[in-house]
């Protein structure tokens, strides 16, 4: 029975990629050892006061145009009493009721090239807390505010998403589109980029939402997918068997690939927000968001249907190449290593989207880097790719000269020319050897001329093998054919 | 010399920088009397007496070498509640008993940098929280018109300390009337600047959005000279005003004739004692003699005031005391058995009666269901009362009235009915929730108690209140007048 729909919310925390902390001056970088970035401030110290960090309101401002939302011209923070170890001040600092960004969206392409808009409902501002620490504190629990006060945005969307690839889809975007506005640096395993779902399922065509389980502190796309795979198949299984969904917090274990619940509603604190009286309003002058909105880059989805026309892409290439700013560059840089003559220069970009999405990333996959540490630079990938298209190397030999190239570090035609492997073009030279080679395989000639087409590629490897494969392909199949017809 | 103490803060400065005397000298003279008044008043919570000294010989070498600020050598009390860097800061609770700042509070480091020399951290209600300085952990004040009465509060050290003449002025605070109350009960001069006008940053915070610093002081020219040097701008206090500090002791001179004075009709109520109001209404004639014109003003939202308060203040009071838990600083109670534990009874014995009191009302009214009731009312009275003030200056330049409805209480008559203990502060809730600046003054005395006078200005009016003041004062001698034992 497969009556069900899904209907999932994501609530997606981005740490912003302020030097400092949201409220006070201490410094953001990972891995320092614990409290050496925690200040009185950070501490939650009797009588310190909040400062709240510009360049995080800008940050926040220029997420709120790249959605296309609605900038709150005042948005107020509001504090959340919560009593944790982690949470030194006994609240945590966020925005509530008027949060700084409203309204906006995000396109996504769903599996049949569909294109699907998902809401979003709002992105506000707010510090993180710290975290415990057990490892090596016997019988005690450490607490580490090195985090806290790391200035976060949370990006809540709408009920929109209908699976766990949509949400992943989705997830991925956000991801995207935070690291291209380098407002956050996505990085998951330190914590910069996480979320929390919100799944339901519904009988298919139902008005009314299911009851929901939020699925908190997802950390990789992996995660998100089989949390919520398996969340709806729990509901779904409760369901089926007359049972009720509660509304609850649950948790992903990645080693036992389940969900398992938290605290109920009934549990849920009452957190008793009201605005924090020790910070103003954030007021914001539209000379602000202007100033905001000039720094905009071009944003993923804009690059992407650029590269389309411009290169004359595929969708599918151009939104491949555009996942990253970092790529899109490297590839827009072998790009115009280029010929400007039209026709060469669209055959040159499809050539060089190939070798981008083809050796290179399954290089840099086998070795687990990303492309801004590239063994092979832009300008030499340019390099080898005109050696193709000039035919002095074929598509098979330059794959052994970029190996060449990736390990040694040398220019593409000092890998051709040290190892000879500069493809012949000359036509005497090669009918040349192909004399030699009718001459020394007689027999096969004469079957060949009595109709054994078949032997042609007899002939073919020959002269390879005489050449050591550095015959053009090309030329030596249009030469060869009109020798062996005689 | 010995009689120092009978000296303003203003002369005593003025003395210093003339080399009249050295300020290891006075020093030593106020320290004295700090200690020989401890038991009778409890007016000190910590007396940093080496510290003191060595500070004062720095200051005489520096007012010997030419140099030094407009408070070098003068030595002045710090309320408990300022952050003060190495030095204890309780806020008048066990929960910080053991408690060392370390850093000083912005008002505090202001006050250093212009050459004041602290001599003590002053006695308090916990965490400011009371109007008689009976919630210490460390005792009740007691008043030096009458040590079987209380001094006010929450500010009772240090106006008793003044009153006493055990320093010249000391700082305070005033989130409903807390400095304004106790000046009235000690017969001196309380002023709690605009919102904003003096930072927070390093003051333990009550309610952020009332709390105020302020200065006791023997008169407004005191308190003027006070202020120039502890306002200002901070980076460090997001509520702070960015707005030029004017010279506070210029402004003292100007001539009050013309000045319209509104008489705050709901000041004069039912809840008023008969002879505070004569001592009052015998003040505002001689403004009218010094050539202020008087006229009758109502703000018809202003009764709202005391409730509106005890919502608000309890709000912000149960959030900003969370930080408070055992876990970082301050009292921590033995054995915890686990994190519930430990949060239990560290704030359950570190905490008093009133501060729980507080911190369970304003649980109360932020909690899901009933902040719209409670909190959210209470902010929109709030506004109204901001109206009705805003009102009233439009057609006055300054509101007056009685500070307290009483004179100063006995001991222990107030402590077990909290509504009564509350309503001592009806007059002078109103300035801290318009955010307005706000003085009190000695205007005559009920059966040997001081009473005083309240002046409200408009926002960053400081400078025509404390002129107002100075004038009244320049009139009589009220103020100069110093309990029996003290003088």
């Amino acid at each position: 029975m497969s009556a069900w729909e899904t209907v999932i919310g994501l609530e997606i925390h981005a740490q912003l990629a302020t030097r400092s902390k949201i409220f006070s001056g201490s410094a953001t970088a990972y891995g320092a050892p614990p409290n050496a970035q925690a200040n009185l401030v950070d501490l939650g110290y009797p009588g310190v006061l909040p400062v709240l960090n510009a360049e995080a309101v800008r940050m926040a401002v220029k997420l709120g145009l790249a959605i296309n939302a609605r900038i709150a011209a005042q948005s107020v923070f509001a504090r959340k009493n919560y009593f944790y170890p982690d949470l030194p001040k006994g609240y945590q600092i966020s925005q509530y009721e008027l949060p700084i960004v409203a309204e906006g969206a995000l396109d996504i392409v769903l599996d049949d090239g569909q294109v699907k808009r998902i809401g979003i409902t709002r992105a506000h501002l707010e510090e993180d807390a710290g975290k415990s620490l057990h490892e090596g504190l016997p019988g005690v629990t450490g607490i580490d505010l090195n985090r806290a006060g790391t200035p976060l945005v949370e990006i809540v969307s709408e009920p929109h998403l209908r699976s766990a690839k949509e949400a992943v889809a989705y997830m991925k975007k956000v991801h995207t589109l935070v690291r291209y506005l380098e407002i956050c640096d996505g990085n998951m395993q330190e914590g910069s980029f996480r979320c929390d779902a919100n799944v339901s399922v519904r009988p298919a065509g139902a008005q009314k939402f299911g009851t929901r389980a939020e699925i908190k502190n997802l950390n990789s796309f992996r995660f998100v997918e089989r949390a919520i795979n398996y969340e709806v198949a729990r509901q779904i299984d409760i369901l089926e068997s007359g049972g009720q969904v509660v509304q609850e917090t649950r948790l992903y274990d990645p080693d036992k690939g389940e969900t398992r619940a938290m605290r109920s509603k009934e549990e849920a604190n009452d957190y008793r927000y009201f605005p924090d009286p020790d910070l103003l309003p954030v007021v914001l002058e539209e000379a602000l968001i202007t100033s905001v909105r000039a720094t905009l880059p071009e944003l993923p989805d804009q690059k992407a249907a650029r590269f389309a026309s411009q290169y004359g892409l595929s969708a599918y290439d151009a939104g491949v190449l555009t996942a990253s700013r970092e790529l899109a560059a490297y590839y827009e840089k072998v790009a115009a290593e280029g010929p400007e003559e039209p026709e060469a220069a669209a055959k040159w970009a499809k050539l060089a989207a190939n070798w981008v999405m083809g050796e290179l990333a399954a290089t840099l996959n086998k070795e687990g880097l990303d492309i801004t540490s590239s063994k092979v630079p832009p300008k030499q990938l340019g390099g080898l790719l005109l050696r193709i298209s000039d035919q002095t190397i074929s598509g098979n030999v330059a794959k052994v000269v970029f190996g060449t190239m990736w390990s040694g570090g040398a220019s593409a035609d000092a890998v051709i020319d040290a190892q000879g492997l500069r493809q012949i073009t000359d036509t005497a030279a090669i009918e040349r050897v192909i004399d030699e080679v009718m001459a020394r395989n007689p027999a096969q000639l004469a079957e060949y001329r009595a109709g054994k087409d078949k032997l042609f590629g007899f002939f073919v490897g020959q002269v390879m093998k005489a050449t050591a494969g550095k015959a053009n392909p090309a030329q030596l199949n249009e030469l060869l054919r009109r020798k062996l017809g005689g | 010399m010995s009689d120092w103490h009978t000296s303003t803060l203003t002369q005593l400065a003025a003395g210093l920088r003339a080399r009249k005397f050295s300020s290891v000298e006075l020093v030593r003279a106020y320290l004295d009397r700090i200690d020989a008044s401890q038991a009778a008043l409890n007016a000190f919570i910590s007396v940093t007496r080496e510290q003191a000294l060595a500070d004062a010989a720095a200051a005489d070498r520096a007012l010997a070498a030419g140099a030094g600020g407009a408070l070098t050598g003068v030595p002045i009390a710090h309320k408990d509640i300022f952050c003060t860097q190495g030095v204890r800061t309780t806020c008048g609770s066990r929960m910080l008993d053991n408690f060392v700042s370390p850093y000083d509070a912005t008002v505090v480091a202001k006050l250093k940098g212009a050459g004041a020399i602290m001599l003590g951290k002053t006695n308090m209600d916990e965490f400011a929280m009371g109007s008689s300085s009976e919630t210490s952990f460390y005792g009740p004040v007691r008043n030096p018109w009458n040590p079987q009465l209380v001094p006010g509060g929450s500010s009772g050290g240090s106006a008793a300390a003044v009153a006493a003449r055990l320093v010249p002025a000391a700082t305070a605070t005033d989130t409903g009337g807390s400095i304004r109350q106790p000046a009235a009960l000690c017969g001196i001069t309380g002023l709690k600047p605009t919102y904003g006008r003096v930072s927070r940053y390093g003051m333990i915070a009550f309610a952020s959005s009332l709390d105020q610093g302020g200065v006791l002081t023997a008169s407004a020219a005191d308190a003027a000279l006070m202020l120039r040097e502890m306002a200002g701008f901070d980076a460090n206090d997001s509520t702070s005003v960015d707005t030029p500090v004017p010279d506070y002791v210029a402004a003292l001179e100007q001539p009050l004739a013309g000045l319209k004075v509104g008489l705050l009709r709901e000041f004069f109520d039912q809840g008023l004692d008969a002879h505070n109001e004569q001592r009052v209404r015998e003040a505002l004639k001689l403004y009218q003699q010094l050539g202020a014109r008087l006229t009758e003003v109502s703000l018809p939202n202003l009764p709202l005031s005391v409730p509106v308060y005890y919502v608000v203040a309890p709000a912000e009071c149960s959030s900003n005391l969370a930080r408070f838990d055992g876990v970082r600083f301050g009292y921590r109670c033995e054995n915890p058995r686990d994190l519930l534990d430990l949060y239990r009874r560290s704030r359950g014995e570190g905490f008093g009666a009133e501060v729980k009191r507080r911190i369970m009302t304003g649980t109360y009214v932020l909690s899901a269901g009933y902040y719209d009731a409670y909190y959210l009312k209470a902010q929109r009275v709030r506004q109204l009362i901001n109206a009705d003030f805003t009102r009233a200056f439009g057609s006055v330049d300054v509101l007056m009235g009685p500070t307290t409805p009483t004179p100063a209480f006995a001991i222990g008559a107030k402590t077990s009915d909290p509504i009564t203990m509350y309503l001592n502060d009806i007059y002078t809730i109103g300035a801290n929730l318009a955010g307005l600046p706000a003085v009190s003054i000695p205007c005559g005395f009920v059966q040997e108690l001081p009473v005083g006078l309240q002046i409200v200005g408009p926002h960053f009016s400081e400078a025509r209140v404390l002129n107002a003041a100075h004038a009244f004062q320049r009139a009589t001698d009220w103020h100069t007048r110093v309990p029996q034992g003290y003088a």
